[in-house]
């Protein structure tokens, strides 16, 4: 005979319908002199359940901003579209893309509209600004936002955030004697750090894995130079002039 | 021809079963100026004459893109123009949110054509004063349909509109069997002469005044666009190669012109063979 449950007998119970769920995943995003990395692993979760796979997190807005988002994935996958929306009503006003800081202010006005019943998604913006450099932006539910080198958000973000701290920043660690930090670095670099991350957040983190998708954009002008030894990248854009964006996709371990 | 009892109430027919209010409306598409629509089995293009008030002002605005797979010419008045294409926009950008697909052409020109009859219909609204060319492509081709202010909508081989747009509209007829097969560069061509027809004594196209929309695969002139067959607009110096295609203006146009008749002036790098005006 197991002893009634007492507890539950001295409040009043009330159920109602959550409208979030969490589903997994990590997003990351580097930003270079001349370029911007921004990556998400494509496993969706809930709970202990695996949903798929392969959903991606990580968006083309134009051919110089991408946008990933982690958090809540039915928000994520329609604020992406709200968002794809305004970009385009844009085209037709201005017949040019909208400049990455603007996206960026204006993903921090969208989100704040819904302040009292947010979208559950951490965003993060990454691609070129209009004088050619790389930025990261990174958003908080309700549109705080602020321009960064680096972010990791997501699951393992706690895993993450303190490697690209380390890696990126060089915090607690000393240049040696003589040298100093380098203050940019080579995308080639950046892209080992970058699969290094999931790679091993994959290791620890039960939601991150399945597979791996890293988008690469590229200023205008910036040459192929240091990318011709990566296998299976897949570019976006379609004429050399102008800004170039480049997705590659790794496996990452199913279990 | 009285027929001011009749004239002022949209709701209001008139002995004759006419609506006069309609038909003023459809004398201030007829106001501006032309545009000329025609489309091959690959391609459908626009061209259209853009009017200036002065040698100070600038040329006013006669195409607009509505979605990657829509485009339209406009004749009348402009402010109405830019009411109904805002309106073509979202519908395009709601059915592919909702149904993740393009929308059907011949569907998109319905719903405006739906929205300007209540404005025949409805007491104290006027109806709208402008009408459109629209091109697009979906799963069935290319397509060009005409838009007017009585709420009537219908797809054509090859159309204009506007001011002495009855001049384009006899060139059209006269070579439209030939359109089907032509290349995207002859397409074009044949816009033009029928565009020219509508000029008046002492003026010309240049690349100041004329626009050409095109929906199709890229031409032999132009750069890779994202998502491929996009509809574009050609103006300025993007305009000059085609205007340099040109037959040279005679006094009557001839229905095929012999190879002496090519223009003066060096031609295009594209267009290095004989100008073939039917067949």
């Amino acid at each position: 005979m197991i002893m009634p449950d007492m507890d539950s007998l001295a409040h009043p119970q009330e159920r109602r319908f959550n409208p979030y769920t969490e589903n997994g995943g990590t997003i990351l995003a580097i930003a270079g002199a001349d370029f911007s990395v921004i990556a998400g692993d494509t496993r969706q979760s809930e709970g202990y359940s695996i949903q798929t796979r392969y959903a991606p997190k990580v968006f083309r807005l134009t051919d110089r901003a991408v946008l990933a988002v982690n958090g809540f994935a039915a928000d994520g996958n329609m604020f992406v579209k709200k968002v794809k929306q305004r970009l385009e009503w844009y085209h037709h006003a201005h017949a040019k893309d909208m400049p990455l800081r603007a996206i960026a202010r204006l993903i921090q006005t969208m989100l704040y509209a819904r302040r009292f019943f947010p979208y559950y998604v951490y965003n993060i913006l990454g691609g070129i600004e209009e004088d050619g450099t790389g930025a990261v932006y990174s958003f908080d539910p309700v549109g705080s936002y602020e321009r960064e080198a680096c972010r990791a958000a997501g699951a393992a973000q706690s895993l993450v955030q303190p490697f690209l701290d380390n890696q990126i920043y060089f915090k607690n660690q000393e240049a040696a004697q003589g040298t100093s930090h380098p203050s940019h670095l080579p995308l080639e670099t950046v892209l080992s750090i970058v699969i290094d991350s999931f790679t091993s957040a994959t290791e620890r983190h039960i939601e991150v894995g399945d597979g791996l998708e890293i988008f690469i954009a590229l200023s205008k002008g910036r040459t192929l130079q240091g990318m011709e030894s990566i296998r299976g990248l897949q570019e976006l854009t379609v004429t050399e002039d102008g800004e170039r964006l480049f997705v590659m996709r790794r496996d990452l371990k199913k279990d | 021809m009285f027929r001011n009892t009749y004239d002022s109430d949209n709701t209001v027919f008139s002995p004759q079963g006419r609506l006069h209010q309609v038909e003023y409306a459809l004398e201030a598409v007829k106001q501006g100026s032309a545009a000329v629509g025609l489309r091959s089995k690959t391609h459908a293009i626009l061209l259209a004459l853009k009017r200036s008030t002065g040698e100070l002002a600038s040329y006013q605005q006669k195409m607009f893109r509505i979605d990657d797979h829509v485009g339209i010419a406009i004749a009348g008045l402009t402010s109405d123009a830019r009411v109904l294409s805002n309106f073509m926009r979202q519908q395009a950008m709601g059915e592919r949110m909702i149904f993740n697909r393009p929308m059907p052409v011949n569907r998109l020109v319905s719903s405006i054509a739906d929205k300007a009859q209540v404005n025949t219909q409805e007491y104290g609204r006027r109806p709208y004063g402008v009408g459109f060319l629209v091109i697009g492509q979906d799963q069935t081709g290319p397509h060009l349909f005409e838009f007017s202010p009585s709420g009537n909508s219908y797809e054509y081989y090859a159309m204009s509109i506007g001011a002495r747009s009855q001049s384009a509209k006899t060139y059209l007829e006269k070579h439209y069997e030939s359109f089907a097969d032509c290349n995207l560069e002859d397409l074009i061509r044949h816009g033009l002469h029928a565009l020219r027809e509508t000029l008046q004594q002492d003026k010309e196209l240049n690349v100041n005044n004329t626009s050409v929309g095109i929906i199709g695969p890229m031409g032999q002139h132009e750069k890779p666009i994202s998502p491929p067959g996009s509809f574009r607009i050609l103006e300025g110096d993007k305009v000059e190669v085609y205007l340099q295609s040109m037959e040279k203006k005679e006094e009557a146009p001839a229905p095929v012109p012999a190879p002496a008749s090519v223009p003066d002036a060096a031609p295009a790098p594209g267009s290095d063979e004989d100008v073939q005006m039917s067949g």
